[in-house]
């Protein structure tokens, strides 16, 4: 659905030239909601305005629906983009315009007669369950609200792309859950191609089925979004992953000397993760009965979900005779779960009263 | 004396709007599409082009830094040109209306910017043309700014006409002039100014409510 090759950007500054992207490849299918992330200044509100020609790329092809952005006369890239839907951060509503107005206003843009533009604007608003609000104006709505006017404004010429530029950004969680929740049912129903840009790794989490992460201008990893939160390579990717699930070790033996060597009265940390179906297999349990001798302490854990799948994240620390742990860690190392060693470290003084 | 001053206060009085009223509706029809000009060729703007945006901006500049005394004198030769005198009511107001068009054309140019920049993208991104940024996004959005920037220049238009009053111009300026200075009559004087006062009073809550019926925000 879209195709971006080789896509560069370059401003110029008084600083000299600052390159905000430096080639990009994307591939979006249809139907697919696609995250892209990135710290600010990495580039990513720069590209997804390259995809509607916001901005023009430097250097690149951009392909929507088959039609190539970048070689359209004005007068057709007004057209084009009117298959584009794009909601914002700040939402970028007509505070002089009613609710009603404003979803109806791409569609005065077009010149389509009254009666046609209420045909279409109400089952809109009754689809962001805004149907209440028609004669308000921006300022008397909330910040979800100020949002579903913008999700209703994006349908109403019936696009095939939504874009989404930080959209739950200047919103709390709980509307950001529902914005989000609106954007899936959209989506679902209307087999709509999103992509979302986004600082949030939550966003990604809840929302994406892919997502691309941006840094410096190019895409650092790419994947499913199931693949890149179980298993990141970028030192960008597990710093967004690390704000929703903590690599810090349990506080107990935080700040003390990690060692790969055994020392007295250590215990052995071990990180498990477990996924998909065999998520919930009694695998410690199996391990504990298999090696004789061996203890076994629960530090951490956390069962968490991503597009329906299962995903579980734990700490365990093992202590034991030395033979007794190897057969453990042989023994993980046959079940269905990844194993990462941290090391022996020893508990804090405090933390064992 | 209240019933001999009356007459010519309502006659004042009914010049001062006829060169206000009419020297703002020309100087808006300019005035207006000239603010939009300024602001949409300016640069990152929809309508970007440098040349066009400096060449206005100085003209408007250079109008804008004559006084409206000096500027009323010199272009009598023009003034005559188009009445076809330089004396009375209506020869009054060709100088107010160029001493206008330039002041309103920067106070709508002011309100124009204060649009989110955000407004404007989103119209583009619905592919909207500039023209129908102009009139559906910009000129709305500007709306209540664009009132309370032409309140004020009215409120300088009445005192502007008041000057143009001096050199025969008629209405409130050539009365308090004439009678109430050059005859002594203090009591003229004062009416004078009273009805001044009340006058831009008036255009101001008139300039205000209405601003404040517009704004949504």
């Amino acid at each position: 659905m879209i195709k971006l090759c080789g896509i560069e950007k370059t401003y110029d500054s008084p600083s000299g030239k600052v390159h905000a992207l430096r080639g990009i490849d994307l591939e979006i299918a249809r139907g697919e909601i696609y995250g892209i992330i990135g710290l600010s200044g990495a580039g990513k509100s720069t590209l997804v305005r390259c995809i509607n020609m916001l901005e023009r790329p430097t250097a690149g092809k951009v392909i929507v629906d088959g039609q190539d952005m970048t070689t359209l006369t004005e007068s057709q890239l007004r057209e084009a983009r009117k298959s584009i839907g794009m909601i914002f951060q700040h939402f970028n509503l007509l505070s002089s315009a009613t609710v009603y107005d404003n979803i109806a206003f791409p569609l005065k843009l077009s010149g389509t007669s009254a009666a046609d533009i209420k045909k279409k604007v109400e089952p809109l608003l009754e689809l962001v369950g805004l149907s209440d609000k028609v004669n308000q104006y921006p300022s008397q709505l909330s910040g979800g609200q100020k949002q579903r006017v913008g999700i209703a404004r994006a349908l109403a010429n019936d696009p095939k792309v939504l874009l989404c530029d930080e959209a739950t950004s200047a919103l709390d969680p709980q509307t950001t859950k529902s914005i989000l929740d609106l954007i899936k049912v959209i989506n679902r129903n209307l087999s709509l191609t999103v992509v979302v840009i986004t600082h949030e790794m939550q966003v990604i989490k809840e929302l994406c089925d892919k997502v691309a992460v941006i840094s410096d201008g190019v895409i650092a990893e790419r994947g499913s979004v199931l693949d890149v939160f179980t298993n990141p390579q970028h030192r960008i990717t597990k710093e967004f992953i690390s704000v929703l699930l903590s690599n810090d070790l349990p506080a107990a033996f935080r700040g003390n000397e990690i060692s790969q060597d055994r020392t007295p009265d250590s215990f052995l940390l071990i990180r498990l993760i477990f996924l998909g179906d065999r998520a919930d297999d009694p695998v410690l349990a199996k391990m504990v009965r298999n090696c004789e001798g061996l203890e076994c302490t629960m530090l951490f854990g956390n069962l968490d979900e991503i597009h329906g799948v299962p995903f579980g994240r734990f700490i365990v620390g093992l202590s034991g005779e030395d033979e007794v742990i190897q057969s453990a860690l042989t023994f993980l190392g046959g079940e269905d779960v990844r194993v990462e060693v941290i090391g022996y470290v020893r508990r804090s003084p405090a933390a064992t009263k | 004396m209240f019933a001999e001053v009356l007459p010519l206060l309502s006659k004042a009085l009914g010049e001062t709007i006829y060169m206000v009223v009419v020297s703002m509706a020309i100087a808006s029809a300019i005035g207006v599409p000239l603010g939009v000009l300024l602001h949409t060729t300016a640069k990152g703007q929809i309508l970007e082009n440098v040349v066009i945006n400096q060449a206005v901006g100085s003209v408007v500049n250079a109008v804008r830094s004559i006084p409206f005394i000096i500027l009323m004198v010199a272009i009598i030769p023009l003034t005559r040109f188009i009445v076809g005198s330089a004396i009375g009511t209506t020869a009054a107001i060709v100088p107010l209306v160029i001493a206008s068009i330039p002041f309103i054309g920067r106070q709508v140019e002011t309100s124009l910017k204060e649009v989110p920049s955000g407004l404007v993208e989103a119209a583009l991104a619905m592919g909207a043309t500039p023209l129908q940024i102009i009139s559906r996004v910009l000129l709305p959005e500007a709306m209540p700014g664009i009132v309370s920037q032409l309140t004020t220049v009215i409120i300088a238009l009445v005192g502007e006409s008041a000057m143009a009053g001096a050199i025969g111009g008629g209405g409130l300026g050539d009365l308090a002039i004439r009678y109430g200075y050059q005859r002594f009559r203090p009591e003229v004087m004062l009416a004078t100014v009273v009805v001044l006062i009340v006058l831009v009073q008036a255009v101001q809550f008139v300039g205000n409510t209405l601003a404040k019926k517009l704004d949504k925000r």
